[in-house]
Order: structure tokens, then sequence, then C-alpha cells
């Protein structure tokens, strides 16, 4: 393995949906590892515990059972309002449904994650140059004052990776950023990850396209709630998954 | 979160949402106005009770008759009789003044004006300053006049308007029942104290009034009866020693005993006493009704604001995802309703002491806004928002970051 820096380590994740009868599991013992500024995508079928997957790395929930160590930190026995300021100090988050506040201007939706930083306090005038200098970075300098509903679909997305951002974490998770969107604004927003890539940002990316697979470094199948394979998409490589279905 | 960034979303919140916040707040509106307007309402009545105990006339004992003697042909016996007064006057110490008093009903004209039922009203000398009566025109009758049994009469401010609009009353004759009597005198204005109306009533002397209106078939062996008699004491004395030498005098000159007393020894206190506890119950009536519309205003507010969370589920759910934990998302809410409820305070406030004003005056009742009550019922106000906030707000504390992302 690479020496880099591991950023995600999961150890055996299970999430189970539904206390009763009919339990789910969503996810099925799932082991990954993500180094610092590596930019991985997941992939599989509907229903494969993506979502949940990326909800668990994203702090948004806890594993049923198993570890996960976030930047070298076991983050799956903290509580709400420690998971609440991981999210707010390591994590941004991108949606497929963008999530902006309605009737919210650009800027203000981008300063919000300041709102709950107690770690690093800013004024209110190092937040807004903060935001601006973000919105700048995605292409929305001149829209800074328009709210959600004056916005485009990719405009809107890419005000949610500054929102994403504005906190310097250590990594962006995506889900299917490019769901909601035209081929052509779910290049640029695409076009805008790997800006983000080369700078040195750790992503990690749910998309069902598998062209936009291919243009990140490993792909990473899951298939009923475990890792079916990884792709190398660079080097054209497969690797089988500790626990094989069956090999292809 | 800081409270000014707290103050701030609320503060963006209500007026994202101008006429539900309106609305929200309305309870709180009526809540609020509804208790100044009912204080000063109260306060009101009782400073008019004050200012009418006050024209009664100071350091009075009100003594009465608790029987009257019977009219012709009734075999009725007790009550208080006219050399009753003169009695209390020469064997009572500390008493500076007596008055008497006693009254029919009759029929009053003068040229076309043809008043029934008009309270007649004969006293004796004593009468106008020891119940603060002021003469406006002409004069008062004297204890010649009483003793002669004069045919002179005072009027009272609003009889002699409706008499005689606008003639002078001085010097002119008006038929009383059978008698036509002089008119000598009218009083200045002095409306209802309590139940009376000083301003409707002829006052005559009171022979005229035993001989013309009150004769009885007693009156030879007892004395004329009277209705009341007025003991003003000196402002020293001691006031349940002075009653308690009326009380045994009259005791001993109607041959009863005080338990089968035919008058009643009553002093200004004592009315004081009886109003202030009429009003005091008024007072805590209107105090639950508005202590309840402010309760009622409360259940709007954590009405609408479990509305509003369900209806923000998606923005808990996203102020959650970058970072708010439930504490954030709990202040966000409670300082929404606090918010509300307080902006809705102060503009009760404001409906309320325009309210109360504008009630005073276009109706006949006095208003008095008094300050505590206004704090009293913005604090309320506030306190009302908290309590009934709390709970909604906890609810949007408690939702799950992921489904209320999915909320649509
Ligand atoms: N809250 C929940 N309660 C019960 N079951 C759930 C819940 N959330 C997800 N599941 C189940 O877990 C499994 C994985 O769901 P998940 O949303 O992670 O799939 P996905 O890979 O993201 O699918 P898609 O590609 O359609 O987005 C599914 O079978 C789903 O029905
Ligand atoms: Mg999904």
């Amino acid at each position: 393995m690479s020496a880099a820096h591991s950023i995600i380590k999961t150890v055996g994740i299970t999430k189970v949906y539904g206390m009763g009868d009919i339990q789910v599991a969503a996810l099925n013992g799932v082991n990954i590892d993500i180094h610092q500024g590596e930019f991985v995508a997941i992939m599989g079928p509907s229903g494969s515990g993506k979502s949940t997957l990326m909800h668990i790395l994203g702090c948004l929930s806890q594993p049923t059972a198993g570890q996960y160590f976030l930047d070298g930190e076991d983050v799956s026995q903290l509580d709400k309002v420690q998971l609440a300021s991981v999210r707010n100090q390591k994590i941004g988050f991108i949606f497929q449904a963008y999530n902006l506040l309605a009737r919210t201007t650009a800027l203000q939706n981008v300063t919000l994650p300041f709102l709950y930083n107690r770690v690093n306090p800013k004024t209110k005038e190092e937040s807004l140059k903060k935001a601006r200098t973000m919105l700048e970075l995605v292409g929305l300098g001149s829209r800074m004052n328009h709210q959600p509903h004056e916005l485009s679909g990719g405009q809107q997305q890419r005000v949610a990776i500054a929102r994403a951002l504005i906190n310097d974490p250590v990594m962006v998770i995506a889900d299917e950023p490019t769901g909601n969107l035209d081929t052509r604004s779910g290049t640029e927003i695409m076009n805008l990850l790997h800006q983000l890539h080369e700078q040195g940002t750790t992503i990690v990316m749910v998309t069902h396209d598998p062209k936009t697979a291919v243009h990140t470094q490993r792909t990473i199948n899951l298939v009923d709630g475990q890792v079916d394979t990884i792709t190398h998409n660079g080097k054209h490589r497969i690797e089988t998954a500790e626990v094989p279905y069956e090999a292809n | 979160m800081k409270p000014t960034e707290a103050l701030t979303i609320a503060w963006e919140a209500v007026l994202k949402n101008k006429i539900r916040s309106l609305l929200t707040m309305l309870g709180i509106i009526i809540g609020v106005s509804a208790v100044i307007i009912m204080v000063a309402i109260s306060a009101g009545t009782e400073a008019t009770i004050q200012d009418q105990i006050t024209s009664l006339g100071s350091n009075l004992v009100f003594v009465q008759s608790s029987m009257m003697r019977g009219g012709p042909g009734q075999a009725q016996q007790g009550g208080l009789v006219y050399d009753d007064a003169a009695a209390i006057e020469d064997g009572v110490t500390g008493v500076t003044a007596v008055v008497v008093e006693q009254n029919s009903s009759e029929t009053i004209k003068y040229g076309d004006v043809t008043l029934e039922d008009v309270e007649i009203l004969g006293t004796t000398v004593g009468f106008p300053s020891v119940r603060d009566m002021e003469i406006s025109d002409g004069r008062y009758f004297n204890d010649q006049e009483i003793e002669r049994k004069s045919k002179v009469v005072v009027l009272g401010y609003s009889l002699a308007q409706e008499l005689f609009g606008e003639t002078n009353p001085i010097g002119q004759y008006v038929k009383i029942g059978n008698t036509k009597q002089a008119v000598i005198g009218v009083f200045t204005e002095k409306g209802l104290v309590g139940n009376t109306d000083f301003d409707s009533r002829a006052y005559l002397p009171i022979s005229v009034v035993f001989q013309k209106f009150t004769p009885s078939q007693f009156a030879r062996f007892m004395g004329d009866s009277v209705r009341m008699i007025y003991v003003e004491v000196d402002p020293d004395a001691n006031l349940d020693n002075i009653i308690t030498q009326i009380e045994l005098l009259l005791v001993k000159r109607h041959d009863v005993t005080l338990d089968s007393a035919d008058f009643s020894v009553t002093t200004q206190q004592d009315i004081i006493s009886t109003q202030e506890s009429t009003t005091a119950a008024f007072r805590s009536l209107l105090a639950w009704v508005a202590g309840v519309s402010l309760i009622v205003g409360g259940i709007g507010i954590m009405n609408i604001m479990l509305v509003s969370v369900t209806e923000r589920t998606r923005e808990i759910g996203i102020r959650q995802s970058i970072g708010a934990t439930p504490n954030d998302i709990r202040i966000q809410f409670l300082t929404e309703a606090l918010l509300l409820s307080i902006i809705g305070g102060l503009i009760g406030v404001l409906v309320g002491v325009g309210g109360a004003y504008i009630f005073g005056a276009l109706s006949d009742m006095r208003t008095v806004i008094s300050v505590s009550s206004i704090l009293l019922a913005f604090g309320s106000s506030a306190i009302v928002g908290a309590f009934f906030g709390y709970y909604p707000a906890d609810q949007a504390s408690k939702l799950d970051p992921i489904e209320a992302l999915r909320y649509e």
C-alpha cells in the first residue's frame, strides 16, 4: 500500500435497518481504505448500500457494528454532539439534491458551516471573505447574492461544493453529485471535482455512470452491502475484494 | 452558535413568513392586550370608587333605619326618628355635626314639564357640608325655614336642567305632589356616588317632607321617622368608641337589644371594604380570563411551531449535515418561539394601551393604565413563549439527520 496517510479506514462495517421482525442488512462487513488526496468512485446496483455507506463515512449515521477511523480517529463510538462537530470540521458533504437553504443567498449558504464551527470560530467579516473566495473558486463570483431558485442546477451544485469546502475538510463526500444534472452541467461539476482533486482534496463519490467513474483513480464496487471489486482506473487492474462472491 | 446569530436566524425566519408569524402572534397579542385593558378597567373602577368615597365627605358614620315605620294605616313600629339625631348630637362625645334625611317619591311639575317618581329628599342645614355638595345658583335653606316649614326647594343639577332648560329656576315655583314650592337654589353637578344620583333629586326642608309627604299617625307619639342620620365625627376621635356610644344610646332609646336593633351603624370604611371586595372579585375574574387567553396564545405558538418544524424538516437536516448539534437546533427554534411571543407581546402592549385609552375615552368607564400590568403581561408572554416553544424545539433537535434530509 501507499505510504500516504489514511483518511478513511473501515473495519467490518455493517448497517442493519429495522429493529423489529423485518431486518435489512444494508451493509454487510465493508472494509475500505482511502488515502489522503485520493479520488475514489463508489459504484454498484441500486440498493447495494452506496448511500448507506456514504452516510456512515459522512458521519450522518453510525454503523451497527464495525469500526470507522476517520483521519486516524475512531468515530464509530462518538455521540451525536461529537459527530456533529466531526461533520463540521472534517467533512464536506455534497448531495444529489444540492440541499441548499431556500430563500437564502448563495453567500449565506456558503457561510452556514461557520455558524456551527466552535473549533475555529471566525468573525463575520472573515467568514464572508472566505465564502467569497470559495464562490469565486467554483466560478460563481457574479452570483453570490442569488438565491437557489434563481440559480441553475449546476450552479446550485457549485454553491453546495463551495459550502462543502469552506471549513477546510479532510475529505469531500459526494453522493451522486451529477445525478440531477444534464450532461453538460454534469461534466462541469466533474471538472470542478477534478480540479479540487488536483489541488489535493480527498474525494469519495458515488456515481452510476461508468464514464464518470473512469476519471477517478479507483472504483469500489458494492454489491449487496459488500465490497465486490476494486478497479484501479488508471492501470485498468482488477483486484478482488476480501470476501469475493464471484471473480470476473 | 452565538446568541446574536440565533437571534438573526430567528428574525429572518419570522420575516420570511410574515403572515404566518402574525397569525401565530395573534393569540399572544390578544392575551397581552386583554390583560392590560382588563387591569386598566378594574383599576379605573377602583379609582372611581375611591373618588366617590372621598366625595362622600370625610369621617362619616351612617346610622340607617333598618325598619321603616309604616305609612298611614300600617301599624309597624321601630326605625329611626327625628329626635334620635338630637340625642346623638347631645349624648355622644366626638360628634361634630349631625344631619338627618328622609325621602319620598313624588311628581314634580313646572309649566309643561311633568316628571314622575322624582326623589324628594327632606334634610337639614348641615347636608351640603356633610355630603360635600355645593350650591351653584341661589342658596340653601336655613334653620328658620326648616322650623317654619317653608315651601322652598333646592334642585339637583340634572333635575333643574330637565325642568327649566335655559330658564333661570331661581324664584320660580314648582309643584311637588300637591304643594307649590319656591326654587331657592341649584346644586352643582355631583354625579353618581355608589347607586345614588345626587343630581336628579329635589332637596326640601325635612319638616316639609314630614308634613306633606311622609305623614304618620305615630309621629305624634314617637316622632317623625327618618331614613338616615349622618354623624360627622372629629377626625381625631376613636371611631369604634363613637359607634359603640351611638349603638348604646339608640338601643336604650328604642328599647331594643343590639341583636334585634331597628337601625344599623356603618362607617365609610365598611362601604370601602364592600366595594373593594366587589372589585377584587371582578379583578380576579378578569385576571383569569386574561390568563386563559395568554395560555391559548401559547398553545397557538406551539401549534404553529410544530407545523414549522415539520415544514422545515429538510432545513433542519441540512443544518445538521453541516455540523449543527441537537442543542443548536433546539436553540434556533426556541429563539424563534421566544421572538414571536416577544414581538407579539410588544404589539399586545401597544394594542392594550391604545385599546384601554380608547375604551376609556369612548365609554362611561374610566381606565387607568398601570406600568405593572404592562410588565406583567409582557413578562408572561415571554414565559408563555419559552414554555410552549420548548416542546417543538426539542422535537426538532431530536430529528435524525438522514431522515430529515430525505423529507420532502
Ligand atoms: N432508513 C432505512 N430503513 C430501512 N431500510 C433502509 C433504510 N435506508 C436504506 N435502506 C435499505 O438499505 C438498502 C441500501 O440502500 P441505499 O440507499 O444505501 O442504496 P443505494 O446503493 O444508495 O441505492 P441507489 O443507487 O438507488 O441510491 C436498501 O435495500 C434500502 O431499502
Ligand atoms: Mg443512493
